[in-house]
């Protein structure tokens, strides 16, 4: 995949050039950060300020300074309501702040609209799907691609002109799809997937622009305990290959698994920062995330033995089932 | 009953040029709503505003080629000015503006504050704007029959019109079926399944639904100029319900393809003329008279839109899974 960057890729620091893994690299990097709200990191590649957002009379988000360090995969946890998904938004140009300015690679990201932050090289997903249904799995990972000139109406016009493109990206697209176990479903309409194999996908296509920086709203919400193993281990080459992670996730043994640094937000304030063994045994966190389950211990492996996979199991069944349920009512005409 | 002159009628209707007026309309139609999920709900109000533009100029003596960039510059003009406010709102707005814009385009060509330009309520004669087209034509004039049907060669309702017509549609389609197939017609489709989904992959969501609103508008002028070019700008002939058919049209070929479009107007305007010739024949005076059994044809059509949106809202081309898989 890195084979071929795109031109004018930037690549990220130094990944490869020394033998240590990147989590190694990250981790010798954050070591000597402190483990405050806002603290700075040696290199960061999103720096924000006072951003604010209100609602009405409530304040959803609240972040003083937050800085998220450059190829390392971060976490970002909180209970639900916290902000955590209107962050997402604001940082991605998807909803505009009260207040506040931030910037991605140095350049200012304040008021540019979601399209260019895309391009930008900060490329989000969703915490609710949006798999394009009525397109087949294949041309969902077309679409994720840059540079292709058929995109212009003019160029369209003239398959030769694009056409070329449209084979590398055709490769690219089954590569992916290879190493996300969709490669069965390429020509499967979007909508007939399931929700865990939807998360998958909008991922994938999120990886068809090679984006320095990739935002993940509840990557693992639905999928199949079989496919979160895999998954994890995408998020690490990500990170091997140099790309920057933040994401949100419930699970905390994932979060304890493979983040490099967590950040905890409460009522849309940041509330902790650290590494992940350190940050779930602050008791600061254990009260503002916790809440209801104050007996459980944050992260515990026992999350991953038998009872809470069938647990889980239960539950993406559950969530299909809703998801089904949903999907009669929406039906009819359009 | 005379029955071959009701087929000769019927038949006359597959290429007849107000057949190819409305297939190019609902081909523009179609890239809005079929390629990009825009709800025009004013179609007839580019057709109306091409027409205006192509009579209004070659009235005034400008060259055929000039009167018809005039009426597209109109329609791209127009689709600009609707696209503008409303392409980042929700899809309703654009249904809403297009609606309103299309009835002030009709009830401003009426008004007789204009009455110079566009001949008000009465609006513009058709010889008045004809004979640039006609002088067009590479054939002699005079009436010609192939078979049963027999038309002026040049003159209004002519074969010229007709070939130029269809010509015209067959470009449009091949134009639609580029399209489709590439990569810009991804990023459309994209678009009509989840604005977001597309805008967080990059792509600048504004400019292509504006593209898209501006292309199918003007498509919908030219429509317009191949609508009056056999009969007279009329407003009120082009009003909301050549948009209803239009929309008839569009869902009872298939949103969507390439061709439904085409076998949709096919198929309205023969089944139409069908229904009529046959009740005007059939039907006794004394139960239905001739403007009855005209408003009779228009029910039919209403009550077809209903059962095709219910019963197979793909149209006839259109790809049944596509639409059943499960949207969530
Ligand atoms: N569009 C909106 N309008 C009003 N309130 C909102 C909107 N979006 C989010 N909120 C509120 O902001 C708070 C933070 O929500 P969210 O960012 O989704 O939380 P999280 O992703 O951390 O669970 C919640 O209280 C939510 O109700
Ligand atoms: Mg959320």
């Amino acid at each position: 995949m890195s084979a071929d960057l795109p031109r004018g890729h930037v690549p990220a620091a130094v990944p490869h050039a020394t033998t240590a893994s990147g989590r190694d690299r990250v981790t010798a990097d954050l070591a000597h950060v402190a483990h405050t709200p806002g603290v700075p990191k040696p290199d960061a590649i999103v720096v924000a300020d006072q951003v604010t957002r209100h609602f009405g009379g409530m304040t959803a988000v609240d972040v003083g300074h937050l800085e998220v360090q450059r190829g390392a995969i971060t976490a970002l946890i909180g209970p639900n309501g916290a902000g955590k998904t209107t962050l997402f938004n604001l940082l991605t140009g998807f909803d505009k702040p009260s207040t506040g300015t931030w910037s991605f690679e140095g350049r200012s990201l304040s008021g540019v609209s979601a399209a260019r932050v895309a391009r930008s090289g900060m490329v989000r997903t969703f915490q609710l799907t949006k798999a394009l249904s009525r397109m087949t799995v294949i041309e969902n990972m077309r679409l994720g691609a840059t540079r292709q000139p058929g995109e212009n109406l003019f160029t369209a016009l003239v398959p030769p002109l694009w056409k070329a493109r449209e084979q590398e990206i055709t490769e690219q697209a089954e590569e992916l799809l290879v190493r996300f176990k969709l490669d069965a479903k390429r020509d499967d309409y979007a909508g007939s997937l399931s929700g865990g194999q939807r998360k998958l996908l909008e991922m994938a296509r999120a990886l068809m622009s090679k984006p320095t920086m990739v935002m993940l709203d509840e990557p693992m919400a639905g999928v199949n305990p079989a496919l979160t193993q895999s998954l994890l281990g995408h998020i690490q080459a990500l990170r091997e290959e140099g790309t920057t992670v933040l994401f949100v996730e419930h699970d905390m043994h994932m979060v304890r698994h493979i983040s490099d640094w967590v950040v905890v937000m409460a009522e849309g304030k940041i509330v902790a920062e650290g590494p992940p063994e350190d940050v779930m045994a602050d008791q600061a966190v254990i009260d503002a995330y916790l809440g209801a389950h104050h007996d459980t211990d944050l992260g515990d492996d026992a999350l991953l033995d038998d009872g809470s996979i069938e647990q889980l199991e239960a539950e993406e069944q559950a969530n299909q089932a809703a998801a089904a349920a949903a999907a009669t009512t929406e039906e009819g005409p359009r | 009953m005379d029955w071959s002159r009701i087929l000769v009628n019927v038949a006359g209707e597959i290429f007849a040029p107000t057949t190819a007026a409305y297939a190019l309309a609902a081909i523009g139609l179609n890239v809005h709503f079929g390629l990009t999920g825009l709800l025009n709900m004013g179609q007839a109000g580019f057709m109306l505003l091409g027409a205006y533009g192509f009579a209004i100029s070659t009235i005034a003596g400008w060259p055929l080629w000039a009167a018809v960039l005039v009426a597209i510059a109109c329609a791209a003009a127009f689709g600009l000015l609707l696209g503008i406010p409303t392409l980042k709102l929700r899809g309703d707005y654009l249904a809403i503006v297009t609606i309103a814009a299309a009835e002030i385009v009709r009830l401003v060509g009426r008004s007789t504050a204009l009455t110079e330009l566009t001949g008000a309520s009465s609006g513009l004669r058709g010889n008045s704007y004809k004979d640039t087209f006609q002088d067009a034509s590479p054939f002699p004039d005079g009436t010609f029959a192939l078979g049963p049907f027999e038309y002026s060669m040049n003159a209004s309702n002519s074969w010229w019109v007709r070939i130029v017509g269809w010509a015209v549609v067959a470009l449009a389609c091949l134009l639609i079926w580029l399209l489709i197939r590439s990569p810009w017609g991804r990023v459309l489709k994209g678009i009509r399944e989840d604005e977001d989904a597309v805008r967080s992959l990059g792509k600048n969501v504004y400019s292509y639904k504006m593209q898209a609103l501006v292309l199918g508008g003007v498509i919908g002028a030219v429509a317009g100029i191949i609508y009056v070019l056999p009969r007279a700008v009329q407003p009120d002939s082009m009003g909301r319900p050549m948009t209803f058919f239009i929309w008839t049209i569009l869902l009872l070929g298939g949103a969507a393809t390439v061709f439904g479009p085409v076998l949709g107007s096919i198929i309205f305007w023969v089944s139409l003329m069908l229904i009529k010739s046959v009740m005007r024949a059939g039907v006794p005076e004394s139960v239905m008279r001739t403007e009855q059994i005209e408003q009779f044809g228009w029910i039919i059509v209403g009550v077809t839109l209903m059962l095709l949106v219910i019963f197979r809202p793909q149209g006839i081309l259109g790809d049944k899974k596509e639409l059943a898989i499960d949207v969530r």
